[in-house]
């Protein structure tokens, strides 16, 4: 099994691989991409860009692909196949996963369903509305940590009042599991959706947290051979259950020391942008909030124009440009952000593979490219000629 | 068992890079027009506002993410001598009243009003979720010829009154 530091040491190789070594497949090009292409192949010894992103998704940690190789191409039977060996083994790896995944939230073994990800174990919880035995009954469901500004909801507390209440609570925890400490029982959660990828698994495997005590009926989204208890049927992938158990596992053993470690990451960032750079304002509680999700909005400069300029650092930003509508995040709507704030805000992820050069480059970056834009903008000048931007009439499009 | 595993573990970690595949690129990467105008931007800045030969032109809001402010210079004979702008906006945005700038230079008025958007969607290759950053730039000029044909009508009303 490899080490922590030689799996970190990988990874940070990973990205500084030159261009020079691919093989461009032009196989399947249009005719607007060729001109597009003939501009990529002249950066030959480009460099791919950092990786800032780790809510959009999280690479899988080298552990975790160990642990899942064997059944991919030895272990390969059917988990569900009861006569022989084959499906004997595949069972008792999954079987083992499911208690990984269960240790992680302190749930039972019985009360994971395996997914094909978060987005189908929400659609499961929801449907649980329509199904529901009892009349009255409705369902809250609350993200737990959010995904744009890395806010942590009071979860504790609404599954309080939800089990005082009989009501169903369903948490979307796909960014909080493996990240922060779960405990089922004391948040008296019934449902809970959990994504593999988020944290440091495979891609399109994820699970659901059925509650056993007090019950929670629900009808199959997923018609088929039964597996999973009738409640999901088709055959568990095994080595995509094994890889998320495995990811699990490491996610518990390493949960605290990753907590420390992303909040001194993201501290040292913010404090080095805050410090250099005026008139940034970090979106979300900063008490009631997962560190390593940091959404930054830099007045006065645009948040995709940002983007563009910190080409090397691969983020994401929750301007309206990125999306197809003109409408910046809706979440920053929410939290109250003035329109022109949630179009100049960038979210950076950081997450266990993250190293303290990359956020040093990161920030600097930032905080030449953000004095850069403020050069350029016309917003910017007006307030250092001491114009009120409220006061102005501003035409509309 | 264990270095087989491990061996079949290298393989895969050994460079999978997929950022230059041409659909993605066709999609999602900026035309290297755009970042051209955007890391080597010409005529950024401002010239005198209050000055008579300057047109000033802003539009847009920040409430929609794209303001553009561009200004013109114009010699006694009508002519574009130098024109300067500022955008808060996306690279298509910046790139966009960048080319417009660099266009209207050395244009007469009247030529300077004939810039469509079309032509400056059609320079840059904007995708069409991008058009109305070139549609922006059309007004922002347009907006700076009319700023600066109002001044000069104000200046010939002043020196009507002045000889009367």
């Amino acid at each position: 099994m490899l080490s922590k530091t030689v799996s970190t040491k990988i990874m940070g190789s990973m990205r500084g691989f030159p261009s020079h070594r691919i093989n461009y497949s032009t196989s399947s090009v249009n005719v607007v991409g060729r001109e597009l292409i003939k501009s990529r192949a002249l950066e030959k010894d480009e460099l791919r860009p950092l990786y800032m992103d780790f809510q959009a998704t999280t690479p899988m940690d080298p552990r975790v692909l160990d642990a899942m190789l064997p059944y991919q191409v030895n272990y390969y039977g059917n988990p569900h196949s009861r006569t022989h060996a084959y499906g004997w083994e595949s069972e008792s790896a999954m079987e083992k996963a499911r208690k990984q995944v269960a240790d992680l939230i302190a749930a039972d073994p019985r009360e994971i369903v395996f997914t094909s990800g978060a987005t189908e174990s929400n659609n499961m919880s929801i449907k649980l509305l329509e199904e529901t035995i009892r009349p009255e009954t409705s369902l809250v469901s609350v993200m737990t940590v959010n995904n744009e500004i890395g806010v942590m909801q009071p979860v504790e507390e609404i599954g309080r009042i939800c089990r005082s209440r009989n009501v169903f609570f369903h948490t979307d925890a796909a960014q909080a599991v493996g990240k922060v400490p779960i405990n089922v029982s004391d948040w008296k959660v019934d449902l809970m959706s959990i994504s593999g990828h988020k944290i440091y698994g495979p891609k399109g495997v994820g699970a659901l947290y059925v509650r056993r005590r007090p019950r929670v009926r629900m009808e199959p989204l997923q018609n088929g051979g039964g597996q999973e208890r009738g409640l999901r049927s088709g055959t568990v992938p095994t080595p995509l259950a094994v890889g998320l158990g495995a990811a699990c596992e490491i996610a518990q053993q390493e949960l605290e020391y990753d907590h420390r470690w992303v909040s001194l990451l993201a501290k040292r960032l913010v404090q080095k942008i805050m410090s250099e750079v005026p008139d940034v304002v970090m979106n979300g509680d900063p008490e009631q909030r997962y560190p390593g999700c940091i959404n930054l909005s830099f007045a006065y400069v645009e948040g995709e124009s940002l983007l563009m300029a910190l080409k090397d650092v691969a983020l994401s930003s929750g301007s309206a440009c990125t999306s197809a509508s003109l409408e910046p995040s809706y979440v920053l709507r929410a939290i109250g952000t003035d329109e022109d704030l949630a179009h100049s805000s960038i979210r950076f992820g950081i997450g266990r593979f993250s190293t303290e050069a990359e956020v040093d480059f990161t920030a600097e970056k930032c905080i030449q490219q953000v004095k850069r834009l403020r050069e350029m903008s016309p917003l910017w000048e007006m307030v250092q000629e001491g114009i009120d931007l409220k006061s102005i009439k501003w035409s509309q499009h | 068992m264990a270095g087989l595993v491990a061996k079949k573990c290298i393989t895969p970690l050994v460079v999978i890079r997929r950022l230059t595949y041409p659909e993605y690129a066709a999609q999602a990467a900026y035309h290297k027009k755009v970042v051209d105008h955007y890391e080597n931007p010409r005529n950024v800045g401002s010239l005198d506002k209050t000055s008579k030969n300057v047109g000033t032109g802003l539009v847009g809001a920040p409430a929609c993410g794209d303001v553009m402010k561009l200004q013109i210079e114009v010699d006694d004979q009508g002519k574009i001598v130098d024109a300067r702008f500022k955008t808060f906006g996306c690279g298509s945005a910046i790139a966009s009243s960048s080319l417009v700038t660099e266009w209207v230079k050395g244009k007469s008025i009247a030529e300077a009003m004939t810039i469509k958007n079309t032509d400056i969607a059609k320079e840059l290759c904007l995708p069409p979720v991008k058009l109305h950053c070139s549609m922006l730039a059309e007004d922002a000029i347009k907006a700076a010829l009319q700023d600066y044909r109002v001044k000069q009508q104000d200046i010939e009303i002043e020196a009507v009154k002045a000889s009367n």
